[in-house]
């Protein structure tokens, strides 16, 4: 039996954070990708950050729908780019969002579907979790991702990111 | 290490049809994890699976969902069906995901429970819980739409997880 499920690349932010996290050059081998993270970001003033996935290095022809719960209320919104929360700068120290993207058939000739989900628990009174339906309407295949604040915060020391491989035969 | 996941089988569909079943199940993993990358040819309909063709009413599902404007959560208990997506098909081009693990599938002393995600950005976002009361070692996983069918093109994946 074939064996599929192959970590690409870990990418680690070291001291002094960085603008974001990318994984390029991704090999056309597998069937599908799964990024898996755990990030904080110094957004201001802020417990919660979006994190943005360009792909191909553009953040355009994304479209989502996410449900979110805080704690205290459940809703559902969409938006024009696709992300999902991770933990900000008033955040309780030391806690990271967690989550992952799930991008299936990602070198094929179709348009892009993309599955995320990430919580930030941090022990305090807010915290969130997301669900992301998300579509990249474009045909060409994927060979980059990156991470990024949609706020332009900057990505924090010891956040990291791996990128697996899943091959479906 | 050992490795610890691994496709059982693949199908990719060359026309469109309205069920895909996995049969003859190995009993060698600890876990299923079934991966399709759908559109349906009509309509947004729901998804149903069935375990071993049981068509009895043993089938039970708590949902929550979000569709871009509000949230809901409902239940389904006594179902004759496995409740995979209430509405998540859609007929944009593969444009829908689902995500279904099926924990301890051969245990035959517990009842089966899967958490199921389908995501689909024109439509919405769903997870759910749902279980199989049946102590029966799943051996076969249909997957189907009612009032529709899956296009050419959709791929169905199930995968085998081992805990070592």
């Amino acid at each position: 039996m074939a064996v599929t499920y192959r970590l690409i690349q870990t990418i680690s932010v070291g001291s002094g954070g960085a603008a974001s996290i990318d994984f390029t050059s991704i090999p056309a081998t597998y069937t599908d990708l799964k990024l898996v993270f755990s990030i904080r970001t110094n957004r201001a003033g802020a417990t919660v950050d979006a994190l943005g996935l360009k792909i191909n290095n553009v953040s355009t022809n994304q479209s989502m729908r996410i449900l979110y719960a805080d704690g205290s209320s459940v809703g559902s919104q969409t938006d024009t780019t696709i992300n999902t929360a991770v933990v900000a700068s008033t955040a309780t120290a030391s806690v990271f969002g967690n989550g992952e993207f799930y991008i299936p058939n990602y070198a094929g000739s179709t348009n892009k579907s993309v599955s995320a989900e990430s919580v930030n628990e941090n022990n305090a009174t807010l915290n969130y979790m997301y669900m992301v339906a998300g579509l990249w309407s474009q045909t060409t295949a994927i060979n980059q991702l990156t991470l990024y604040s949609i706020n332009s915060a900057t990505i924090q020391q010891y956040s990291s990111a791996s990128l697996y491989g899943i091959k479906n035969s | 290490m050992p490795e610890t996941y691994e496709p059982i089988s693949t199908q990719t569909l060359g026309s469109a049809v309205a069920s895909v079943t996995f049969s003859s199940i190995p009993q060698t993993y600890t876990d299923l994890v079934l991966i399709v990358n759908h559109s349906v040819t009509t309509g947004n309909p729901a998804i149903y699976g069935r375990f071993n063709s049981d068509t009895g009413s043993n089938y039970s599902r708590t949902l929550l969902l979000g569709n871009g404007s509000s949230a809901l959560s409902s239940r389904g208990v006594s179902q004759t069906f496995l409740g995979l997506s209430v509405g998540i098909g859609s007929s944009t081009t593969r444009e829908g995901i689902m995500i279904c693990n099926v924990f301890n599938y051969t245990n035959t002393t517990t009842y089966k429970t899967c958490i199921v995600r389908n995501d689909a950005a024109s439509l919405g976002t769903e997870a759910s819980v749902t279980m199989w009361s049946s102590t029966s070692a799943v051996t076969a996983f249909e997957v189907y739409v009612s009032s529709s069918t899956f296009t050419s093109g959709s791929t169905f994946t199930l995968y085998g997880v081992k805990a070592a």
